[in-house]
């Protein structure tokens, strides 16, 4: 019988919804690049075809809405924990609507569902990380105060601090979780400053895997069976120096997972995927 | 405990014994006191009881009647009383003279909260007033009474049977009957280990606990019985072994729960009579399954049962049908599903605030999964689960930030937290802070700087109130101790030279618990899992667990180690100690007695530091802190109706005007209203209202030497760069010719102070009064005694009867006899450095590298460092005046017939001052004429420049709660104040008097603060004696605040010459001027 917040990684099922063609011109972005759509999907299809074959996940694939450019990246339309799935109120206007899509998808999977209603909350998935724990929210652009507070409320069992997001889109953006107790944080000033801080926040103990890239940062970790510590993390290609800090890890199956396009509108590895596990509490 | 006349630090009761008669028993006068208590609306009944035994109320009622002055002031809430026709009547009955005794006390009670407590007690109080009023009428009996007490009291003891049975009569009406023999059968319940070994002759007071399960659990208690009693009676009938993790709360007068200190009275910490205590956790294990029994864990079960229910312990909703399944697989075993049993329960037990069907229904479900697990692994599967729990065993306390926006502040295991909502916005984990302070309703902590800061940052939190400000701290100082600590912290009642707190956590700290419950060798105890009845009726909210604040009172051997400590300091503490904070500072007791005027101007220095703490505050807090200081001196003066002119208010005090009792009540009054000018509530009220046993020692001889220091003090704005301050001492002295003393009037003086035993005031502090007579030689009398500001009356009565005394004796030699116990608690302000010495749980990780070195730092540092509270810290008032005292060294004799013992009846002393004291020296006569020098224009014979006389300061304050987040910004504009710090002292010319080493006693000490828009004018007055002589010292200083240039030669004129017209009597001798200025900024 699984107790309060035992098996942290555990994962059943994931969410994930297709690109739109609208990505290439109308996404959000932070620095102006060309998005090569076709690319995108192809790397979208691959980093699907990872979590449904290779780890054996059951996904939940959405179709893609040309109105919603971002709605690839799922995981800030909610977060789930445990069997409560809390359906945020993203911070950019144009994402408001991918909830609903999002919600549906929850709602079949028997997640207790709590929307955010507060007109003056915003919170993106983006910014809150899980750690087994507790929660950390960044507030952000895109997230505030009380969005954190509305996510405080739907999940009172655990501790839930805020941390400033001093640079780049998301608190997830420059870091994740590579395990339990185990936070991956890039090495840039503002990187390291926001973990200090949720070092001093915490009452738990967090080692820290630092590096060399920011955005090499954000990483996909999942403990399921048969298969252990697994991370989907960045390609060689894309940030060499970071895939060897990885290596490191002789626990964990290693899994390089392509990001080079979906990168390019702050789209990171976590970012495209709703993990969920069902077993845990039913 | 042995009594013996001579002894110099006694204890109150032992005084009294001894002037009583040394033949008796002390029991016997232990006794007696507690009959008091029990007379009042009783007294016919004893009356007919006298009447048996052949004796005459009017016989006793001398001695009763001190002895009922005595209770009245231990008596923790007075009453006005619904019974005032008694009162008259023993009044009349008793004392022909004094008729206005019966107005005054009415006047007294008026005043005093109305509140449920017993009739008799009342009673005693009024009869308190009564007595007081009258012993000068009762003077002329006093040899008569001395040669009668032993009798008396024998007597009293005697009448205190029958008061008691009376009592017990009255309290539990079915042992009525079994009244005679009965006795013996109910004082053998305490025959207990815990107990020390008494006759049977007490007041017993039952005592109803509710115990975790919801049941009541009642127990006789004596009526004087400490906490701890009552604590180990629950644990004993609970069987419970692991007890350091519990302890009894009970609801305060402000309907707040508190935690009973165990090292104290119950009667003194409930403040009324309701003897209503519930058990509960009060430091949650972190790991539950570290415990060694299962009762212990079904015990703290039982608290989260109840915490998660009551919303205490928010958890979600799959979580709160977890808790739940195990819940009933403890106390039901496995789910049977043609039971039921636990369905019906589940329907009325509340597992959850916002329980519905849905959740219920989780619950069976979840129970049918625990098939097979026994209570106590159902148990442990709860605990495993509820320590998780964010909000696990923290206790939250609601506050404000700087900003003013509500947050929580949560103490737990690791250290403080601070909420905002339900949003953790930062976190100080116990290794990371420094010193734990509060002031007023201030909280601050001072956090060790991190890796890449330079300074200390203070953040400060505003709490309702002050006893909110000091509950947080109590909470925060056991928590510490018990989970960070290997040993509590040993006792500061030995440090020296404290104002605020000694509070300091008495228990085992968990290591320590730990170890002990691992050495427990019992089979395990058989216990019944009630079905928790209390759940379905737990509802009460979230209280705010608090803490009794310490009264310093710890008993009785305590007191005594204590005043003999002091006496120790007195002799040979140097004054740099007046600089220590409460934590154990080694630097800075151990600073060198070096040449006076240097040491001085050290200290000075030190002094410009701590005001600038206090120019750390942003200016709205300044502002804001001035605003309510304003507002604090309005309401103290216009609170009663006669109020006295202010600005004239340290001069009347100076005469013994009559107002002076009607004014101080004022204050009393004002203050129970927790309105009070600051300093005033620091200074005296340290002695007052927390002191238990304050005291002042009068010595027989009315030596009035007084010394006069006025120092002004002017400071330019904080907000303005410039600062500047300038004290001005003024000094006179006058003697007055000691006088022949007869040997009799020692036991006058001593029965006089036996009523003034203890107090407390309604403020919520224990205010103990002590009063010591001590005949160390024959010829030789010290009266100590330490007024309440409640009693003032009452208080002034005795003094004068004392200078009375006094008058008639001869000089005194006051090296040995003065026995100065004070044991002063602030009730405004103390301080906890959680990184001690001490040996400490080790820290892991960096945090303890850091530990090491920031703990030799603030030792260094804490010479300077001051609580940061935005006014004028009493330390830093108290040191200067200790300062002062060592310089002057010049003294004018005069004789005053104005000024006697009971001109500052309100005197206080904080124990610094007192031990500060018999440095003091005699000053020369010529010093008046020098002062006018010095007025004119400062100029001065001795020029004492600090050195180095510009002193560059830094201090950081960053008061954001929000710490965390902003930690960013915190470090790029940390307010760094660069200031220069000039202090010049100049000095009339001082002749090297008596011995310098010769000590003195501090008679009284006082200080007043008025405050208008920019300027903070600080009285501080003290009265010594020093060998024959009484020296009057004020000590006035004047902080300007202001926006505009000030000039500064002007400002230092007029605050001269305003001293000087205030007090032509005296002279001035020093002139301190303290420049502050503040450089540009030069933060980026």
């Amino acid at each position: 019988m699984a107790g309060l917040m035992a098996g942290f990684g555990h994962y059943t099922h994931a969410v994930v919804r297709g690109i739109p063609s609208s990505l290439a011109k109308e996404a959000l972005r932070s620095c102006q690049a060309e998005v090569d759509v076709a690319k995108a999907r192809r790397e979208h299809d691959a980093y699907v075809e990872v979590l449904r074959t290779r780890l054996g996940l059951e996904v939940v694939e959405l179709p893609a809405d040309e109105s919603l450019p971002d709605c690839v990246f799922v995981e800030d339309a909610a977060v789930v924990c445990g069997d409560t799935a809390l359906i945020t109120r993203p911070g950019a206007e144009s994402r408001r609507r991918e909830t609903e899509a999002m919600k549906g998808a929850l709602k079949d999977l028997n997640l207790n569902i709590v929307e955010m209603t507060d007109e003056n909350a915003t919170l993106d998935g983006g910014d809150v990380l899980f750690t087994g724990r507790e929660f950390f929210v960044g507030l952000s652009k895109r997230t505030n105060q009380r969005g954190a507070e509305i996510l405080a409320d739907a999940f009172k069992d655990y501790a839930v601090s805020t941390v400033p997001v001093l640079e780049g889109l998301h608190l997830k953006t420059f870091c994740s979780m590579g395990g339990p107790g185990l936070i991956v944080i890039g090495s840039s000033e503002p990187a390291q400053k926001t973990l200090k801080i949720m070092q001093q926040m915490s009452d738990h103990r967090y080692d820290k895997l630092t590096v060399p890239d920011d955005l090499a940062a954000n990483c996909v970790y999942m403990n399921l069976p048969n298969k252990g510590h697994v991370l989907m993390h960045c390609t060689p290609e894309q940030y060499p120096e970071s895939v060897k800090v990885f290596e490191k890890l002789k626990d964990h199956m290693l899994i390089p997972v392509s990001n080079l396009e979906k990168v390019k509108v702050d789209g990171g590895l976590t970012c495209c995927s709703m993990l969920i596990n069902k077993k845990a509490n039913n | 405990m042995t009594t013996e006349a001579g002894s110099e630090t006694e204890v109150k009761e032992k005084a009294e014994e001894s002037a009583a008669q040394p033949d008796q028993s002390e029991k016997a006068s232990e006794e007696t006191k507690e009959v008091a208590n029990a007379e009042g609306e009783e007294k016919e009944k004893e009356k007919e009881k006298e009447g048996k035994e052949g004796k005459g109320i009017s016989r006793y009622l001398p001695t009763w009647l001190k002895k009922q002055k005595s209770q009245s002031q231990t008596s923790p809430t007075k009453e006005a009383p619904p019974t005032e026709e008694p009162v008259a009547k023993v009044t009349q009955e008793e004392e022909g003279p004094a008729p206005e005794v019966n107005g005054q006390a009415e006047e007294v009670e008026e005043k005093e909260e109305v509140k449920s407590e017993q009739v008799k007690e009342k009673e005693a109080e009024s009869h308190s007033n009564t007595s007081a009023d009258t012993e000068p009428a009762k003077e002329e009996k006093v040899d008569e009474s001395t040669e009668k007490s032993p009798e008396e009291t024998k007597k009293e003891a005697t009448e205190g049977e029958g008061a008691e049975e009376e009592k017990k009569k009255e309290q539990e009406g079915e042992k009525e009957a079994k009244e005679g023999g009965g006795e013996e059968g109910q004082t053998s319940i305490f025959q207990s280990p815990l107990r020390l070994v008494r006759k049977n002759k007490m007041k017993l007071v039952v005592c109803h606990v509710t115990l975790l399960d919801g049941t009541d659990f009642s127990c006789e208690v004596e009526k004087r019985a400490k906490g701890q009693f009552l604590f180990f009676k629950v644990c004993e009938h609970l069987n419970l072994l692991e007890k350091d993790y519990f302890g009894l709360t009970y609801m305060d007068s402000h309907e707040e729960k508190c935690w009973l200190d165990p090292t104290k009275e119950i009667k003194r910490q409930i403040r009324s009579n309701n003897w209503q205590f519930a058990f509960n956790v009060k430091f949650y294990p972190p790991d539950p399954s570290l415990l060694t029994e299962d009762i212990t864990r079904y015990l703290l079960c039982l608290q989260l049962r109840e915490d998660v229910a009551s919303g205490r312990l928010p958890c979600s909703f799959v979580t709160h049908a977890l808790l739940g399944s195990y819940t009933l697989q403890a106390e039901f075993g496995d789910h049977e599903p043609d039971q039921p049993r636990p369905l019906d329960y589940i329907g009325q037990a509340t597992f959850a605030p916002n329980q519905n069907k849905e959740m219920e229904e989780k619950i069976l479900e979840l129970h049918k999964s625990h098939r097979g697990m026994t209570p106590a692994q159902a148990d442990a599967q709860f605990l495993e689960n509820a320590k998780k729990l964010s909000m696990y065993g923290v206790d939250l306390h609601h506050a404000k930030d700087s900003e003013g926006v509500d947050i929580m502040l949560g103490v737990c295991a690791n250290g403080l937290l601070v909420y905002k909502d339900r949003l953790r916005i930062n976190r100080f984990a116990w290794p990371k802070i420094l010193k734990i302070s509060y002031k007023r309703n201030n909280f601050y902590i001072k956090i060790r700087p991190g890796e890449t800061e330079q300074f200390e940052s203070t953040v400060g939190f505003k709490l309702q109130n002050h006893r909110s400000a000091k509950r947080l701290w109590k909470v925060c100082v056991e928590n510490h101790s018990f989970f960070r600590l290997n040993a509590p912290e040993p006792p500061t009642k030995a440090r020296f030279l404290t104002l605020g707190s000694k509070f300091r956590y008495s228990g085992r700290t968990q290591a320590q618990t730990r170890l002990a419950s691992s050495l427990i060798d019992r089979p395990a105890p058989n216990f019944e899992r009630t079905s928790s009845k209390r759940i379905s009726r737990s509802l009460d909210g979230a209280p705010v667990i608090s803490i009794t604040e310490a009264t310093a009172e710890n008993g009785r051997e305590p007191h005594l180690e204590l005043q003999s400590d002091s006496k120790v300091k007195e002799a040979d503490l140097s004054p740099g100690d007046a600089d220590a904070v409460p934590s154990q500072s080694p630097g800075c007791s151990g600073l060198p007695q070096s040449p006076l005027r240097v040491h001085g101007d050290n200290i000075y220095v030190r002094h410009s530091n701590l005001m600038l703490e206090d120019h750390d505050k942003t200016q709205e807090e300044v502002l804001k802190h001035q605003a309510s200081i304003s507002q604090l001196k309005r309401s103290f003066m216009e609170a009663p109706p006669p109020s006295p002119p202010q600005p004239n208010q340290w001069e009347k005090r100076l005469t013994s005007s009559p107002a002076t009792s009607i004014r101080i009540q004022q204050q009393q009054v004002s203050l129970e209203e927790e309105i009070a000018s600051v300093l005033f509530s620091r200074h005296s009220a340290a002695g007052f209202y927390s002191a238990d046993e304050t005291d002042c020692s009068v010595p027989e001889a009315t030596l009035d030497a007084v010394i006069c220091s006025a120092s002004a003090t002017v400071c330019s704005s904080s907000s303005s760069p410039q600062k500047l301050l300038i004290s001005s001492t003024i000094s006179a002295a006058e003697v007055v010719e000691p006088q022949t003393e007869a040997a009799p009037a020692d036991n006058t003086i001593s029965d006089t102070k036996e009523p003034a035993k203890t107090t407390e005031v309604e403020i919520e502090e224990t205010v103990v009064v002590q009063e010591v007579s001590r005949v160390a030689k024959p010829g030789v009398v010290t009266v100590t005694a330490g007024l309440p500001a409640a009693e003032q009356e009452t208080r002034k009565q005795e003094v004068r009867v004392v200078e009375e005394e006094v008058m008639l004796k001869e000089e005194v030699k006051p090296t040995k006899q003065e026995s100065v116990s004070s044991e002063s608690e602030s009730e405004e302000e103390a301080e906890y450095h959680p990184n001690m010495p001490i040996a400490q749980i080790p820290e892991e990780k960096e945090e303890e590298e850091e530990q090491e070195e920031m703990k030799k730092k603030e030792e260094v540092e804490e010479d300077v460092s001051v609580p940061d509270a935005p006014s004028i810290p009493a330390e830093e008032e108290t040191n200067r005046a200790e300062d002062d005292v060592k310089k002057i060294e010049t003294e004018e004799s005069t004789d005053d017939p104005m000024v006697t013992p009971d001109e500052a009846p309100n005197g206080v002393l904080p124990p610094e001052e007192g031990l500060a004291a018999p440095t003091l020296e005699k000053e020369e006569p010529k010093v008046n004429g020098e002062a006018s020098l010095v007025e004119a224009e400062p100029r001065p014979q001795v020029i004492c420049c600090s050195e180095p006389p510009v002193v560059k300061t830094e201090m950081v304050t960053i008061s954001d709660t929000f710490a965390a987040q902003k930690t960013e910004i915190a470090t790029k504009e940390v307010p760094i104040v660069h200031t220069e710090t000039k202090t010049i002292t100049y000095e009339a010319a001082q002749l090297d008097g008596n011995g310098d080493g010769e000590p003195g006693v501090l008679m009284t000490a006082q200080t007043i603060t008025s405050e208008s828009l920019c300027t903070t004018t600080t009285t501080h007055i003290t009265k010594t004696l020093k060998g024959g002589l009484s020296e009057t010292r004020i000590e006035k200083r004047i902080v300007i605040t202001g926006d505009c240039d000030i000039d500064h030669d002007q400002a230092l004129a007029q605050a001269i010459k305003e001293a000087k017209e205030q007090h032509p009597d005296m002279s001035v001798t020093r002139v301190v001027v303290h420049k502050e200025t503040e450089l540009a900024d030069e933060e980026d």
